[in-house]
């Protein structure tokens, strides 16, 4: 152990511990701003960029980056000398100096990292003026880069490349105008950019958001000639309330329904149907490739992976596009629920499709790309006009004059509204393929399962394999979150070295929790734990956890379906994908 | 008076031998150092002898050359790694050039010296790509090296192998950075990275690699030779042996010179560099490049080592010296190396990515006669901040050419500043040329010769120049024949 | 007479983003390929083992082989050397001696190191400006000459020193610029 006194206070650490971790430890907070640390998942960015955590180190010529140094033995460090003060005061206002002065209309204001940092060290002028770099802006279908706000703290190319190895963007230039860029500074949809938004999910300013559909969904609930009906992905209620400055993992369903209601949305229903739906199909899907598989057919195309992530899906079409019959061919919930509401419970209602929109609350960015694709369209009507995030939709509230603390608890609307535990569970890694196992095990087998807590799938590894007893059959599961994990099981797949029968895989780190729409976690990853836990909580209290017991799934098979994977369920339910490697064109 | 000699160690077959072959080399005890440290050394004695010869790096920072080589030794890996650090980019410096083209072989032998040294069998030449003379001898030298068993398997016969591939450099100041060099080698943007780690325990591909510029190099042969007793009595107290500057600006002799450490500014300039051009007055001299400071008379007999360099506000630096006369205004110097720095900053840290463009601004007001006393200040400031705050030694340094004036020329910021006045009659905005009544005598040249049209006036009638046209290029000045235009 | 000392500056010969700013967008870097220049290109990646660390060997081969660096031909090595495209990108402008935009047939170079500045290479530069009507990094209509500034060349005992394409011209006054430019009139 090392001994380290910071500002006066003696503290004893491991070798290796950084002044930053140390300083923690006997309650001194060194400002950071570049620095990113999502421990849990074994996520970090520190390049000693901004320089705003230098601290003076006894007999040290310059200042010491707290995030990059590691204690020595008997090191002496101040935190907030004179010297220390005004370096960090200096180096802020230097990069307010390269920063538009537009906080009051900006999309992060309030929730801005440079702007809370810039209180905190109370900058009221800025005595550096002079030239600023300025980008084009680029609008994509779910991200806009606003690169003037960029202080070139290279989170998002650490997420872009070394977690999700999406490589699109890099810090390109050099000097006063470096700047962290797609290739030529080309827009992100002529890129490969899957929209997973896990930049737009570390980014410290506005450099990059998402595209905002809040006024959108106002002027559809506005119009007369509309029904409006939303749905709600499980992981939104797991981390709303954080937005209205609830603790992290505090579940706000009822609340939430009863907002949404507030709004004025005709019918309140709940994308957590559209899951129960999806493990149907999907399920369906593994036990028909299983059951060749076992009766010996060489092509019976395993392992099956799922296909809920839209963020996963562009990532594939992309980069994988070999492998792009291997996935389920099952749609994600959210645009499962889109041509249900639009075929089956508009004609439930006695309306037709085009006098109804869908909108759809999501933890993800990817969904509102995911929902402008054309093959999710009927004679150009979308099936999910709009899909906003877990953000927008706390500001839809705050708009809309609602106090959402003092709110009564709501029940989501019927038929599209009932879900089970298992439903719930899809919003974090793991969760997919536990609801599906606990389907897939009792149509298989035939038996009833006793015990539906599939441990050995939960957990926040990148990488998990576990297997389940399905009646002497070893099911060999594999589940991979974040894209660069993914990338590691596509790769086995490829070598045709996999030994899954079923791979889960959702593109952001911790699953839809962790998603590019979700409040922002600020580098915070015990938020993303407790958000896991509230929603196994949540699937804990169901009455019914098991996706082929949900009475409306029962029931839309019975009227509307016909079997999982029947005809018309292909023609609702299920999609198909396309080679998106980028071509070069020759002429 | 030998003190006062150039003493030729690192450059010592420059300009003597064919580089191109081997044999005159060899001539000249060439590869008889690689021989003795294979043959009748082992590592650590080798080593020993280094630490003992006090040889310190001659890329800028000055780090004991041994020790550097006793951590890489001592760092345990499957692999490890001798660099050379030949992306020579201080404007004016142009030795590790000259050593290259002039004696290639001298280096190829130290790398190799050293891959024993260190345990490692590959070298790599990072080298600046401008320099396609200087490519083009160093592979014709290690191609020679090859066909001789002196680079390769089993040297000498010893079971010691080495070989050395190129790496060019793409035009970055900043890849003179070792951990920046590393990373330009691994096809990367050449950004530093914090240190530790040092090179010397995780470098090129995470091996521990010992990076090296090129005439600390060329040294190491000659002290194996002749002993590091021998070299260690060259030079002063803590900086052993000599050093090569590349001597330039407004002096009379310009080009490369090699004095032992210890002799005085005085002696370079005016014994060496045979004083200052067309009689003029000496103002300053500039060492160490873009991180150097400019030192003034009262430094002129101060004995260049590293520590005297420091002390006084400047550095060592890879050996750039620019001399600099009364014409040459200070603050304007101080501008010219902003603007290098500013283009040559990589942009990872703030502080150097936006701090010097700021410098840079704030200098520019100066010259342009348009900055307050509180922009001095601010300009100290900053100075301080980018020193303290930036995360490797481009920008740790950058500010140097700022305070070192700020520091010797105070005065002449306050010209700029209170007075409006550039002394040296160097900032164009600050000056304006007008006509001489008396010595006019109405020839129209200067008028005719204009760009603007600023110059009205009749023939044989006295002209007058309009300030507010006038972009003050000169050429009424340059074609008066009457010296009827002066500067003001 | 030392009179101005205007601010050279190589940093417009950089940044492609600055030409995209004003609206010139990706679409007109855009080039045609030939087959045979596709397959060179894909034999220099080969040569060095398709190895992603040689990025910048590669980058140097490709230049030589161009003139410049296309966004194709980066296009090109980001799959051959499976080095995400941007990245190629970065590392291109990052370095001042990689260029996007064509040089012209001779290109000038005027080494602003130190002691060519102190020796007036301003003026110099300033008479090809005006001789040319370019500016720094650009390249004349008639795709003839182009114009950069280079740092120190190391050769500062000729200062001011001016390259035109490989041959160097020594200390080069104002009133030479129009001779040496005659010497590639044809």
């Amino acid at each position: 152990m090392l001994k380290v006194t910071i500002d006066n206070k003696t503290v004893e650490v491991a070798p290796g511990t950084s002044i930053l971790d140390a300083a923690a430890k006997v309650g001194i907070q060194i400002p950071t701003l570049c620095y990113l640390n999502l421990h849990d998942l074994n996520i970090e960015n520190k390049p000693a960029g901004c320089r705003i955590c230098v601290v003076e180190v006894e007999g040290r010529r310059n200042l010491a980056p707290a995030c990059a140094t590691d204690c020595a033995d008997g090191m002496k460090i101040n935190t907030h000398s004179i010297r220390v003060l005004n370096t960090r005061k200096t180096v802020m206002e230097l990069i307010l100096s390269d920063h538009p002065f537009d906080c009051l209309v900006c999309a992060k204001s309030g929730k801005c990292d440079l702007q809370k940092m810039a209180q905190d060290l109370g900058i009221r002028e800025i005595r550096y003026q002079g030239e600023q770099s300025h980008y084009r802006e680029d609008t994509s279908p779910a991200i806009i880069r606003d690169v003037d706000k960029c202080i070139m703290c290279r989170r998002c190319e650490m997420m872009c490349n070394e977690v999700q190895t999406v490589g699109v963007l890099s810090g390109v230039n050099r000097g006063f105008e470096a700047v962290v860029a797609p290739a030529f500074e080309m827009n992100l949809d002529h890129s490969e950019c899957t929209y997973c938004g896990q930049c737009v999910a570390v980014c410290p300013t506005a450099a990059l958001t998402e595209v905002d559909h809040t006024y959108k969904v106002i002027e559809a609930l506005a119009d007369p000639t509309k029904v409006v009906v939303v749905q709600t992905a499980p992981a939104v209620r797991a981390a709303l309330g954080e937005e209205f400055g609830l603790e992290p993992g505090t579940l706000v369903t009822g609340k939430m329904v009863a907002a949404l209601r507030q709004l004025g949305f005709n019918y309140v229903f709940d994308t957590d149907f559209a899951a129960d739906l999806t493990i149907m199909e999907e399920g369906t899907e593994l036990l028909t490739r299983l059951n060749k598989y076992l009766a010996g057919d060489t092509n019976a195309n395993l392992p099956i992976l799922t296909s809920c992530c839209p963020g996963w899906v562009n990532f594939f079409e992309h980069h994988f596009p070999e492998l792009k019959d291997i996935p389920s061919t099952a749609r994600s919930p959210q645009q499962m629920f889109g041509p249900i509401a639009k075929n089956y419970f508009a004609d439930k209602i006695g309306i037709k499709r085009e006098d109804m929109i869908v909108v759809s609350i999501m933890p993800c960015l990817a969904k509102k790309y995911e929902c402008s694709r054309e093959e999710f369209k009927v004679n150009g009507d979308p099936d999910v006009n709009y899909s906003v995030s877990t953000r927008e939709l706390a500001n839809l509230i705050k708009l809309a004059n609602i106090d959402f603390h003092n709110l009564d608890e709501d029940d989501f609307d019927q038929p599209l509204g009932e879900s089970t535990g298992a439903g719930v569970i899809f919003g974090t890694t793991g969760g997919v393929i536990e609801a599906a196992v606990r389907t897939a095990y009792e149509v298989h087998t035939g038996k009833t399962l006793e015990k539906v807590d599939f441990e050995q799938l939960r957990g926040m590894e990148g990488v998990r394999s576990a297997s389940v007893d399905f009646n002497g059959l070893e099911l060999k599961i594999g589940i991979a979150h974040g894209l660069g994990n993914a990338r590691k099981l596509l790769e086995e797949i490829k070598a045709g070295t996999s030994q899954y029968h079923a791979i889960e895989i959702m593109a952001c780190p911790g699953g839809c929790i962790g998603g590019g729409g979700q409040p922002l976690h600020h580098g915070d990853s015990s938020i993303l734990k407790a958000r896991a836990q509230a929603l196994y909580r949540e699937d804990a209290g169901k009455a019914i956890r098991k996706s082929h017991e949900n009475p409306f799934i029962k029931e839309l098979y019975e009227k509307f379906l016909g079997k999982p994977n029947s005809h018309k369920a292909h023609e609702l339910l299920h999609t198909h994908y396309f080679d998106k490697s980028n071509q070069i064109t020759i002429e | 008076m030998t003190k006062h000699k150039q003493i030729r160690i690192a450059l010592r077959n420059c300009g003597v031998i064919d580089p191109q072959a081997i044999g005159e080399y060899i001539a000249r005890d060439g590869y008889q150092a690689l021989a003795t440290c294979l043959t009748k050394m082992t590592p650590e004695e080798v080593i020993d002898q280094i630490k003992k010869s006090g040889l310190r790096g001659r890329g800028g920072g000055g780090f004991p050359t041994g020790l550097k080589f006793e951590i890489t030794r001592k760092s345990v890996s499957d692999q490890k790694y001798v660099v050379c650090n030949a992306d020579e980019g201080d404007p004016g410096a142009f030795m590790d050039r000259s050593i290259l083209e002039g004696d290639p072989h001298s280096v190829i032998e130290a790398m190799a010296i050293c891959g024993y040294c260190i345990g490692a069998d590959k070298g790599l030449v990072y080298i600046r790509a401008e320099y396609p003379l200087a490519i083009e001898r160093l592979k014709i030298a290690l191609e020679q090296a090859r066909e001789m068993g002196l680079l390769g398997k089993n040297i000498f016969n010893t079971g010691f192998s080495f070989d050395i591939e190129l790496r060019y450099g793409a035009g970055a100041f900043v890849c003179g950075e070792e951990t920046a060099l590393i990373h330009s080698m691994e096809g990367l943007r050449g950004e530093p990275t914090f240190k530790p780690p040092f090179p010397s325990v995780s470098g090129y591909l995470g091996k521990p690699t010992n990076v090296n510029n090129v005439e600390t190099f060329a040294n190491i042969p000659v002290i194996i030779n002749k002993g590091a007793g021998w070299f260690s009595a060259i030079g002063t107290e803590k900086s052993k042996g000599t050093k090569v500057f590349a001597l330039a600006g407004k002096i009379n002799n310009v080009g490369l010179i090699e004095v032992p450490m210890g002799t005085t500014l005085r002696e370079v300039i005016y014994e060496i560099g045979g004083g200052i051009r067309n009689g003029k007055k000496f103002k300053a001299v500039q060492t160490g490049g873009p991180s150097g400071g400019c030192l003034t008379e009262k430094h002129l007999d101060t004995p260049i080592d590293y520590d005297n360099l420091i002390a006084a506000g400047s550095m060592m630096g890879s050996g750039g010296m620019i001399v600099m006369d009364e014409d040459n205004c200070m603050v304007a110097v101080a501008k010219f190396y902003l603007d290098f720095t500013v283009d040559e900053s990589c942009g990872k840290c703030a502080p150097c990515r936006i701090g010097n463009k700021r410098l840079y601004e704030l200098l520019d007001k100066i010259t342009q006669g348009k900055a307050t006393m509180e922009d001095i200040s601010n300009l100290k400031n900053l100075c301080t901040v980018i020193r303290d705050a930036s995360l490797c030694g481009l920008g740790q340094t950058s500010s140097n050419p700022v305070l070192s004036t700020l520091d010797n020329f105070y005065d002449e910021y306050i010209g700029h500043v209170v007075d409006h006045k550039c002394a040296a009659g160097q900032c164009k905005a600050l000056m304006k040329y007008v006509v001489i009544d008396e010595n006019c005598v109405g020839c129209t040249a200067c008028a005719r010769n204009c760009p603007v049209n600023a110059i009205s006036g009749e023939k044989k009638q006295v002209h007058f120049i309009h300030q507010d046209i006038c972009i003050k290029c000169g050429a009424c000045y340059d074609r008066c024949k009457f010296n009827a235009i002066e500067i003001q | 007479m030392n009179c101005c000392i205007p601010t050279i500056s190589t940093r417009a010969t950089r940044s492609p983003l600055n030409n995209l700013n004003t609206g010139n967008t990706m679409s007109s870097i855009k080039i045609k390929l030939h087959q045979q220049d596709i397959d060179k290109l894909k034999e220099v990646c080969a040569s060095f083992n398709n190895d992603a660390g040689e990025l910048i060997n590669v980058l140097h081969k490709a230049q030589g082989i161009f003139g410049y660096l296309p966004a194709e031909v980066q296009e090109i090595i980001s799959k051959e050397l499976n080095v995400p495209l941007a990245k190629v990108y970065g590392v291109v402008t990052f370095y001042s001696f990689f260029t996007m935009i064509p040089k012209g047939k001779h290109p000038i170079s005027i080494c602003t190191g130190t002691a060519c500045y102190v020796r007036g290479a301003e003026k110099v530069l300033d008479e090809f400006k005006k001789n040319l009507n370019i500016k720094v990094g650009e390249t004349t209509a008639d795709g003839k000459f182009s114009l950069s500034c280079l740092r120190c060349v190391g050769a500062c005992g000729l200062a001011p020193v001016v390259l035109v394409g490989e041959k160097t011209y020594g200390r080069v006054a104002p009133d030479m610029v129009k001779e040496i430019l005659a010497e590639y009139k044809d």
